[in-house]
């Protein structure tokens, strides 16, 4: 298990207060200067050395992503902070601005150097406005304090960071999206290439982040890539903050290290599956993009990129949605089919008209009121939407699904069958006593 | 759309709130004024507190001030969720339902809100008090099952602690947001941190 | 007005293809661009670098299935059919459309794999239209449909309840059946980018988007191009509803005359009505759009028509003649009036008929003929003088502009167009106008309505120093339109439009900057085969017949000038409406509408292009020139042809450039001040737009229903922006 030691997300629990002093109490902030001065070409490499993921979902590696902008540009570069928290089962980012908001914006300044940006904006999610006027506020302490704007923390860097709202749709998490809305425009995600690290805000290079990877990058640097990378398996560094949800007997966030039993994550941290862990159903390990995995393969998982690509399923954003074993699952996984059919922006045809269709058939099959031969039909629909569309969000609509087909095909049959003995024997029922009647 | 009866003709924001807008698009490079269309709307739409919604005069002068077409502007309104084209309530009711909540019990919880106001999901009481929505994921599933009235999120309820919040709203009197269950955040229950804690010498800063 | 910022989205700056057109204006190439080697299905080729994967494939002759992609519009990438896989790239199959192709790129555009992506798009296109192709305008001219046939599965699997959408209010042009829409958005991109109107957008998100307007008309001349542009039935066209099919239908290539750019389009016809009119594509000319007025007035065919002879009885009313007895009384006339005759031809009017009655003038002894109706004023002997010298081609590579007297919005359509091209490419800044403001789609300052601005810039006192601005440019165009044309200074604004254009040195060896923006059709042709004569060769000839010197005016196709002018003429009028110029006439003789004649036209460019005869004249119409020449067999003046054939030989002797088809007349620039350095005698009145109504402007659009509803819609929109 991690040691406090070596949590980077001291105030995950929001034990102390929030600004700026207690924050410095806290080590942030603390001679940020010299880490600055480290200069772009260092943060780069030591952030490649640490082996820091994106936290977003996608966990493109953080440094590789960074060095793709371009060293040169008539243009300014330009920081995005994706907060725009919206995966269910992902509840981290909201945490980390309202208990910890210096921590991300000191990390703003570190990435903004490795960038190149004296722009960056924090994207935040419009249902959390308070955790945006508690951003603000500590956007305006660091302001007041020298830590923001010109000569930041007097490092002879200068960052501007501005905070921007969202306004209620999950694509905008998708960056391109995210890029989209912040233009001012609908948020629907733009075609790739051009990539943002090329054209992306307003036409600039652009490096769309998620905060815990910014809010991270402080520590990776004081303490060193050596130890950042000593936590989790070769590939899987560091440390992640989890998300864990649904039926465990204590739900909460809590920071552990990448490659952590999945079990030990929900016994230790959690208070275990509600009814005990035989009790346990399946689990979705990182969020409602990534597929279910069956009780059976609970039991060896490990939370990190490969182990969970193994059991045909992702770290995601390390949202962890918990069932047992009186879970309708067919109507969880429907639910969450509706989940994306509502937030398809609705440009590309196979997301726009897929997510609809396999939405309605979920929902038929929660009735058991559909045909066993619609399990595969459903299951091709998926594989027609997986792939075909511009933004990864048919992907993600898609993979639950499929995850659900792949795991409870026997639970969706039987749900089907005995739907018609019923309607079988009301049937027959019906039948005998017109014969009655005649 | 609103009804174009009864809705006001003209709009421009109030001082505060032309404040506020300036703010906003100052965040911005100059020739990129558009891109504080959100805030803007959403100012527009706390400045009508007899509505709750962007009138379309509002559309109109929004359009104006950020000089985008009102064609634009109307997709843009219609794309995000929380921008109300059409007369909302004073406390918007935002039950999550989406898994994880769904897990907790958040259906029985829009089943007893619909009970509670006499009206059914996307409806308005007929008092203009409440209107109840069924959301998507607000993004505490550790806090699980959680609503959002307005700006606040209530979390870690029960069906008692809905009933109690709606009457208390319902009859002018002050609610406590955030954890029903007093967590701060999404620490593990009853102070029983596996981290972060006393045991693990950890120390209030 | 929306410039759409995101420049990477629209297609790369394409000039128009090479065509004889531009032998003599060395267009300026854009720098070689270095070739790519890539592999298409196993085959190697080199392609142009900057291609997309979609056009490199289409180049290599392989057909990528699109519903989104319009090669003259932003790439959306949002269908998904055209997906091919690439490798070097993502595992996954890439849209085609807006994949730039890289060296050593191999292409696959036909793997089982791919097969099943497009059969996958296709179904999902499909699972919510709602198949009602037997009671679909489009149907037999149905992307959907044929590509579904090509692609498609061939039954479905969707057993939902389909998607219902309502219909959209799109004004009196576009009939909207939206639970068809595929939501491609062309129709969106096509107002926001070439239209240059923000009347279309997509409301709404998921499954649950819809193309709309904001319940009003689209307030664009070109909005009848989303008809061909959407690639189903979802716009079609309002006034075609359930007229015909399109395999019904007789095809017919023409050239409209609607305006002077010489629109190339297709007349669908049946059983001898013209039912349609649509646009055929011309690079260098309308490109593959046509104005509303071209293609929505052809009601107006059918209404209104002279079909028989009128001729005045003793009561002074009009009474249906023979054909025998009207030319008897006519040519009775004009023989008493011996050279005391005049014409007068309209804008529409074709070359042949033009010369013809030229010949039968002059064997008369008149010279007295002009086909400025309007009263331009202009030499109609300096070429370079009248033409639209840039070429309409090559306004999209102009970099700063002056309009004068014009609204190239209203005036051709097309062109203002083009011109807005020039702005969303980035090489137009900002056009400048005297005359009256108006929206052209594009940031245009109106410096002034007074003439007198002009001779400021001539001299370089105007605050914008525009000759400094038009000299400094590559590309510089002015625009000298018929509102200044038509003023009693007419020509002394010709001449300083000269001087300007020769002081900015806007002629140079590679580019002509000085252009004429004519209204009619009409109106080049009538230059060169010296229908029109002198400068000011309307009014005299209007103060002439109105004093009585004229005994017999022959009106050909002209209602727009000042009828009573003609009181104390013997009136005769060749033309196929009961317009106004037929209400004052003492004899009629009906004649065939553009649509009922071969025919030659001569655009605002000078380029010589040939129109066919897709259905009948009504009644006993004939074609103009049949008329005259049995009128001139009865003045015994008998021309040297028998037949329209014969008639072009004899006109191609006499102006031999007029032979060569589809080929801009060639113009040297000729100093358009004559010696003398005569000053500007310049009037104090502003320059102000005579025309009210766009839609309505010639007997056939007056005569159009069609017409009618437009201009009660704009009325409507403009008293709504008003109040606003």
């Amino acid at each position: 298990m991690l040691d406090d030691k070596d949590r980077i997300f001291t105030n995950l629990y929001g034990q102390a207060p929030v600004d700026l002093t207690s924050s410095k109490k806290r080590g942030i902030w603390h001679n940020t200067a010299s880490l600055v001065k480290k200069g772009r070409e260092k943060i780069i490499e030591e952030v490649k050395a640490s082996g820091l993921r994106g936290r977003g979902g996608a966990g493109f590696p953080t440094g590789l992503k960074w060095s793709f902008m371009p060293k040169e540009s008539d243009l300014p570069s330009y920081l995005v902070v994706n907060a725009d928290e919206s995966e269910p089962g992902t509840c981290k980012d909201r945490d980390m601005i309202r208990f910890d908001p210096h921590r991300l914006l000191e990390g703003c300044l570190l990435a903004s150097v490795a960038l190149g940006a004296h722009y960056a904006y924090i994207y935040i999610r419009g249902e959390f406005v308070r955790e945006s006027e508690i951003l603000q506020t500590a956007i305006d302490e660091a302001y007041e304090d020298g830590l923001l704007g010109k000569n930041a923390a007097k490092s002879g860097y200068n960052l501007d960071l501005f905070l921007h709202r969202g306004a209620g749709a999950y694509i905008c998490g998708e960056e391109t999206a995210l890029l989209e809305s912040l233009e001012g425009k609908k948020g629907q995600p733009r075609l790739k290439p051009p990539f943002p690290a090329g054209v992306g805000l307003y036409g600039c290079p652009t490096t769309v982040n998620n905060v815990e990877t910014i809010a991270v990058l402080p520590t990776i640097l004081r303490r060193g890539a050596a130890w950042f990378a000593s936590f989790g398996r070769p590939g899987n560094h560091g440390t992640k903050v989890f998300s864990i949800s649904g039926h465990v007997n204590k739900s909460c966030n809590v920071e552990e290290t990448m490659s952590i039993p999945l079990k030990d994550l929900i016994e230790r941290h959690a208070g275990g599956v509600r009814g005990g862990w035989d009790n346990l159903l399946a689990v979705i390990p990182g969020g409602s993009s990534v597929p279910l995995i069956h009780r059976s393969l609970c039991e060896n998982a490990l939370m990190d990129y490969e182990s969970l690509q193994e059991l045909d399923s992702g770290l995601g954003t390390g949202a962890v949605i918990v069932m047992d074993r009186s879970t309708d699952i067919i109507k969880a996984i429907a639910r969450l089919a509706h989940f994306y059919k509502h937030e398809s922006c609705g440009q590309c045809t196979p997301c726009r008209e897929g997510t609809g269709w396999m939405w309605r058939v979920l929902e038929r099959m929660v009735e058991g009121k559909a045909k066993v031969e619609e399990i595969d039909l459903l299951l091709q629909v998926t594989k027609q939407v997986e792939g075909h569309t511009i933004c990864a969000l048919g992907d993600a609509a898609a993979w639950p699904i499929q995850g659900l087909i792949r795991h409870f095909r026997f639970e969706i049959v039987a749900r089907i069958e005995e739907r018609q003995a019923q309607t079988q024997a009301s049937s027959s029922i019906a039948q005998q006593k017109q014969q009655e009647i005649a | 759309m609103p009804d174009s009866k009864t809705a006001p003709k003209s709009f421009s924001f109030r001082a505060a709130f032309a404040e506020r807008a300036k703010k906003e698009i100052a965040k911005y490079p100059p020739k990129r004024k558009q891109s504080a269309v959100l805030a803007l709307l959403d100012l527009a739409q706390r400045q009508n507190t007899e509505t709750n919604c962007v009138t379309d005069a509002a559309m109109e002068n929004i359009a104006k001030i950020l000089d985008i077409s009102r064609m634009r502007l109307e997709e843009i309104a219609s794309f995000y969720t929380m921008i109300h084209r059409k007369p909302i309530g004073k406390y918007h009711v935002q039950c999550c339902t989406t898994t994880p909540c769904m897990l907790r019990g958040g259906d029985s919880l829009v089943a007893l809100a619909e009970k509670k106001l006499g009206i059914r999901a996307n409806e308005t009481t007929s008092d203009g008090l409440f209107t109840l929505s069924r959301v998507e994921c607000i993004g505490a599933c550790a806090n699980a099952p959680a609503m959002q009235i307005n700006d606040d999120f209530y979390e870690d309820l029960s069906e008692k602690h809905v009933e109690n919040i709606l009457d208390n709203l319902a009859a002018g009197k002050p609610v406590t947001a955030g954890s029903q269950i007093k967590r701060r955040g999404a620490e593990p229950v009853q102070h029983s941190e596996t981290s972060l804690n006393k045991r693990s010498g950890y120390k209030v800063s | 007005m929306s410039k759409e910022p995101s420049s990477q989205k629209l297609p790369s700056s394409k000039l128009p293809s090479e065509g004889v057109s531009s032998k003599e204006l060395p267009k300026e190439l854009p720098p070689e661009l270095p070739m790519v080697k890539i592999t298409i299905d196993g085959e190697e080729r080199e392609c142009e670098a900057g291609l997309t994967v979609l056009q490199a494939c289409e180049e290599a002759g392989i057909e990528i299935p699109r519903f989104c992609y319009h090669d003259r519009l932003s790439i959306a990438g949002n269908c998904r059919m055209c997906l091919v896989e690439v490798s070097p790239g993502p595992p996954k199959p890439q849209a085609s459309c807006a994949l730039p192709i890289n060296e050593g790129m191999s292409i696959t555009t036909n793997s089982p794999s791919l097969q099943n992506a497009r059969k996958g798009v296709m179904e999902f296109l499909l699972i919510n239209h709602p198949l009602d192709c037997p009671i679909c305008d489009q149907g037999g001219e149905c992307d959907l449909q044929d590509q579904a046939l090509a692609y498609g599965f061939n039954r479905g699997r969707f057993s939902e309840n389909k998607r219902a959408v309502g219909e959209k209010y799109m004004g009196p042009l576009i009939k909207t059946v939206m639970t068809r829409c595929i939501h491609c958005t062309r129709c969106i991109r096509f107002a926001n980018e070439v239209a240059g109107v923000d009347d279309i957008g997509m409301l709404g998100r998921g499954e649950d988007v819809e193309i709309t307007t904001l319940e009003k008309a689209i307030d664009s001349e070109l909005s009848g191009n989303v008809i061909d542009l959407c690639p189903v039935g979802a716009l079609t066209s309002k006034p075609y509803a359930f007229r015909a099919r399109s395999w019904e239908v007789q095809k017919s290539e023409s050239i409209d005359v609607m305006d002077a750019v010489g629109s190339n389009i297709r007349i669908d016809s049946k059983n001898g009505k013209v039912l349609r009119v649509l646009p055929r594509l011309h690079e260098d000319v309308n490109e593959e759009w046509l104005s509303d007025k071209a293609r929505f007035s052809c009601d107006g065919l059918a209404r209104q028509r002279l079909d028989r002879p009128y001729a005045r009885n003793e009561k002074k009313q009009l009474v249906p003649i023979s054909w025998q007895v009207a030319l008897d009384l006519v040519a009775e006339r004009i023989e008493r009036a011996k050279t005391r005759i005049a014409a007068v031809a309209g804008e529409q009017c074709d070359l042949e008929s033009m010369y013809a009655l030229k010949k039968l003038l002059t064997a008369r002894g008149s010279n007295k003929f002009d086909a400025r109706q309007g009263g331009a004023q202009f030499d109609p002997s300096i070429r370079s003088g009248y033409l639209f010298n840039t070429r309409i081609a090559n306004i999209t590579r102009a970099d700063a502009l002056l309009i004068v007297g014009a609204n190239p919005r209203e005036d051709a359509p097309i062109v203002n167009a083009r011109i807005r091209q020039a702005w969303l490419q980035g090489g137009l800044q900002q056009a400048y106008g005297i005359g009256t403001a108006c929206d052209v789609t594009y940031p245009c300052r109106w410096l002034s309505e007074q003439p007198q601005h002009l001779l400021k810039i001539a001299s370089s006192k105007d605050k914008e120093r525009l000759l400094a601005t038009l000299s400094a440019a590559r590309h510089p165009m002015l625009i000298l339109g018929y509102d200044a044309l038509e003023r009693k200074d007419g020509s002394d604004i010709w001449r300083l439009c000269g001087k300007i254009a020769e002081k900015a040195n806007m002629v140079r060896e590679d580019w002509n900057g000085f252009n004429i923006l004519h209204r009619g059709a009409s109106a080049v042709g009538a230059c060169e085969i010296g229908f029109n004569q002198r400068v000011d060769g309307f009014m005299p000839l209007l103060i002439s017949m109105a004093k009585g010197e004229v005994e017999v005016a022959i009106i050909m196709q002209a209602d727009d000038f000042d009828l009573d002018s003609l009181a104390k003429c013997f009136t005769i009028y060749i033309g196929h409406h009961g317009d106004r110029a037929a209400q004052v006439a003492d004899v009629i003789l009906p004649s065939a509408a553009y649509t009922e004649k071969s025919g030659i036209w001569i655009n605002m460019e000078g380029r010589v292009q040939m129109g066919c005869a897709a259905v009948p004249p009504p009644g006993e119409a004939q074609a103009e020139w049949r008329i005259l020449r049995a009128l001139a067999e009865k003045l015994d003046t008998i021309p040297p042809w028998n037949n329209l054939q014969e008639l072009r030989t004899v006109l191609w002797k006499e102006h031999p450039e007029l032979a060569e088809q589809d080929r801009p007349l060639r113009a040297v620039w000729q100093s358009l001040d004559d010696k003398s350095n005569k000053e500007f005698s310049l009037h104090v009145d502003p320059i102000v737009t005579k025309r009210e109504n766009y839609y309505m402007s010639d007997p056939i659009s007056r005569a159009s229903e069609t017409m009618s509803a437009c201009t009660r819609a704009r009325r409507e929109l403009r008293r709504k922006k008003n109040a606003a």
